[in-house]
């Protein structure tokens, strides 16, 4: 008669000896994260937190496939108008609420409507939303929509629970409730985020540490210096200058992807009066400076030969990489050429500007001394980087040192770039042909079709140049010998579904 | 006394309206758009415009700085731009950190720098005095970054004595939270105690050079209490003025060693807002460390007082 009352005492304190040994798996973080509400955040290291907070309807495979999360299949009319979702059963958020239909409905509402939402535009194509049934979903596009699947990849398709966003509104932020694997514990502002297991996860096997600690650490040799004292498990972006260093210890591990974005030079053609000189009014003195440049050279010097020299919008390792353009040779000859047929042949004096960080002015240090063989004096401006973004913005500038996080679809990568008054052309480069050959890659599934409208874009746009590409920072995590099973992926993001951490 | 202290106060207010509204200003003068920051990679025109709005930034500057005013006065500092949390609340997050950091901090200044003025003034022109000004010189010449990383690299990992980084609540875990703010506090402490160790060594020999010191060993006193009873008693007022001072600049935040050592204190927070223009934020710290640079003022103000009779009103 009292066996279950022991049972029960038994397993009460059979849990609470696991939880003496709680494991926390904890990971340095270069920034602090921004508001933790999927709406209305905007960092990159934000997102990295979400990976285990927030599931999203889709994620992608480290080869950029999309593949099931909360929705565990899709299908496309033949028109490309309506994408069905069948949803995942048995999937709850973190306060109970169950998974379904209606949610997936009440998120996308949110994303659309909220007005502080920064989702907007990524869900533009979306006009109608139908709850079909309780597991399926509906979603009616304007047009078609080639990257709509690579947007519920991310934060526009991360799902919150509908009960907490009513009640908090804009300031779920402060408390987040979605349904991944792990659950919101605590913030501290520029000190810690801490995360819980959240044991009704859907895929609760793969789960393998109790809880996460994301610990913002700006300065990259006081993050290293942490992992080698045992005060964190892994850290995010180690400093290239670090790499050889990490893989001469042997008590760290070491691992890399080439990054979905770029950094280049973003050249202002028709934006304002800063347009107004030769750089921006003559594709021939921006080829060049391209041509001046050996992206070999500030791989090597800068970064230690870690990154990928770039000169397109997608790495060399992307599919959509055209393999027609390889990474220019440096060709001082053809660069001089080409400014005394542009009336230049004494030489050129441009301004750059470039964000007062170190490692951002020592890659133009480098680029500013080839250029000068070629007859080019860049002048470089170092500007904080909100001051930067602003000037760029209002098109007070005649160059400006600046990158890209990278999307997931192509599109992200390059059509809010070069479209006329896209969101973020700044060069306020504007092209008819490029837009409908953009336009075009946009709204087809076929990634044939998408291919070959992005290489006749291409085709023009290495001639005329408003973005000189330089090079695709890498990603590398430095870990600690006692975690095992990180995989790591293009996009940058930490997923701990497979990670165990030994004592 | 009492009077005095009211006194000080009431002057102290229009201070604290004039720093308010210098930094109100000066930093809308700032380049750079807020809202550019904040919507990150997203430039949705109509979002932009709404966030312009919401956050007031299309009011002419009194306006906005007297809506400020109006809201500081019920208690409600707004709320940051890029975490949405109110100020106040990260005010009352960040003071406990700030305060731990500013008193461990000053404790070793103290009592380094100090017992060092008193001892080279004392040994003046020996090598005892020659040894205490080189390393004074150097904690003021040596970077506190440099310092810092240096002490990580070998405290936490080559000996594995203490955290490398971070900060742990005292009410959680007070002796870890000891640990953990021993190295920032030292390397902190250590440039302070250069700036306390020179004025020290100044005030002592002028001191030192007075008649009633002469008379005082004339009467045969034991030289510890000529030095500690007479000549460091009234040493004291310009050490008393530098400590308030030297305390008031920490809790204004020790930019440089909380970004080493990953202290979330006002230095770190006040450094972020800039960059991100959190204006909310930068103003409600700004005007948070005013008050308590004053209030430092007033305590140093009553300190001559208590020390020095002749300095109380008659």
């Amino acid at each position: 008669m009292v066996t279950p009352k022991l049972t029960a005492f038994a397993l009460a304190f059979g849990l609470a000896a696991t939880a003496l040994h709680a494991q926390d798996l904890r990971i340095g973080l270069q920034e602090d994260p921004d508001v933790l509400d999927p709406d209305q955040s905007r960092t990159f290291v934000g997102r990295i937190v979400y990976a285990s907070l927030c599931d999203k309807l889709v994620d992608i495979t480290p080869d950029l496939e999309i593949i099931p999360q909360l929705a565990t299949g899709w299908e496309w009319s033949d028109d490309g108008l309506q994408l069905t979702m069948t949803l995942r059963e048995g999937a709850v958020f973190h306060d109970g609420t169950p998974f379904n239909a209606e949610a997936v409905a009440a998120n996308i509402d949110r994303s659309q409507n909220l007005p502080e939402s920064r989702r907007k535009s990524e869900l533009s194509s979306i006009t109608g939303v139908e709850v079909v049934d309780d597991m399926t979903i509906r979603f009616t596009l304007g047009a078609p929509d080639a990257t709509l699947l690579a947007q519920f990849a991310d934060r526009a398709g991360m799902m919150l629970s509908p009960t907490a966003f009513e009640a908090a509104g804009t300031d779920l932020g402060l408390n987040p409730v979605c349904s991944g694997p792990f659950s919101f514990g605590e913030r501290i502002q520029q000190d810690r985020i801490v995360l819980n297991r959240f044991a009704d996860y859907w895929n609760a096997d793969a789960i393998n540490v109790d809880s996460v600690t994301f610990l913002p650490i700006p300065d990259t040799t006081v993050r290293l210096a942490n992992l080698r004292a045992g005060d964190l498990d892994m850290l995010e972006r180690l400093a290239a200058t670090d790499v050889a260093s990490v893989n001469n210890d042997e008590d760290l591990q070491l691992e890399q992807a080439v990054s979905l974005g770029y950094q280049g030079i973003t050249i202002n053609v028709n934006n304002g009066a800063g347009a107004d000189n030769p750089l921006g009014q003559d594709a021939r003195i921006r080829q060049a400076l391209s041509l001046a440049i050996d992206r070999n050279v500030i791989n090597q010097v800068v970064f230690e030969g870690a990154f990928a020299p770039g000169n397109q919008p997608f790495p060399p390792t992307s599919p959509w990489y055209n393999d027609a353009y390889p990474v220019p040779e440096r060709d001082v000859e053809a660069a001089r050429a080409l400014l005394a047929e542009a009336g230049f042949a004494d030489g050129i004096d441009i301004t750059i500007q470039v964000t007062n960080n170190p490692v951002q002015l020592q890659m133009m240090q480098v680029v500013q001394s080839m250029a000068s063989e070629a007859g080019i004096n860049l002048e470089l401006q170092a500007k904080e980087f909100a001051t930067l973004l602003a000037d760029q913005s209002a098109g007070d500038y005649t160059a400006s040192q600046i990158g890209w996080s990278g999307r997931v679809d192509p599109d992200g990568n390059i059509h809010q770039f070069m479209t006329t008054d896209g969101g973020i052309n700044d060069s306020d480069y504007s092209n008819p042909e490029v837009d409908r050959l953009l336009n075009e890659a946009r709204t087809s599934t076929d990634m044939a079709v998408r291919q070959a409208s992005y290489n006749a874009a291409r085709d023009i746009l290495i001639q005329d140049l408003p973005i000189v590409y330089l090079y695709h920072p890498t990603w590398i995590w430095a870990l600690s010998n006692s975690v095992e099973g990180f995989t790591p992926y293009p996009d940058g993001m930490i997923r701990l579904e497979g990670v165990t951490l030994s004592e | 006394m009492l009077a005095f202290i009211g006194r000080r106060i009431l002057i102290a207010i229009p201070t604290i309206i004039l720093i308010s509204i210098f930094v109100f200003t000066l930093q809308h003068l700032l380049p750079g758009d807020p809202i550019l920051v904040l919507a990150g990679e997203e430039r949705d025109p109509e979002v932009l415009e709404f966030l312009r709005e919401k956050y007031r930034l299309n009011d002419p500057i009194p306006i906005q700085y007297l809506a400020w005013v109006g809201s500081a006065l019920q208690g409600d500092l707004g709320i940051s731009l890029r975490t949405n949390q109110p100020v106040l609340e990260l005010i009352g997050e960040k003071l406990p950190v700030t305060l731990q950091l500013a008193v461990m901090a000053l404790v070793f200044a103290l009592v380094i720098g100090v017992p060092a003025g008193v001892l080279s003034a004392y040994k003046k022109g020996t090598w005892i005095d020659w040894v205490a000004n080189v390393v004074a010189l150097s904690g003021l010449s040596v970077p506190n970054f440099w310092l810092g990383i240096m002490m990580i690299l070998l405290v936490s990992v080559k000996l594995g004595w203490l955290p490398a980084s971070g900060y742990q609540p005292f009410s959680e875990d007070p002796l870890q939270s000891i640990r953990t703010m021993l190295m920032p506090a030292f390397v902190l402490g250590t440039a302070l105690a250069a700036t306390l160790m020179r004025h020290t060594r100044s005030a002592m020999l002028s001191v030192l050079q007075s008649d009633y010191i002469r008379t005082a060993r004339a009467k045969g006193l034991a030289e510890r209490v000529v030095l500690v009873k007479h000549a460091l008693r009234n040493a004291l007022v310009p050490i008393v003025t530098v400590t308030t001072l030297i305390f008031g600049e920490l809790l204004a935040g020790a930019v440089l060693t909380e970004q080493i050592f990953t202290i979330p204190g006002f230095g770190k927070l006040v450094v972020d807002a800039v960059f991100n223009r959190d204006y909310a934020v930068v103003q409600g710290i700004v005007l948070c460390t005013g008050v308590a640079f004053i209030f430092m003022n007033i305590l140093a103000d009553v300190a001559y007082r208590v020390l020095n009779p002749r300095m109380r009103d008659k």
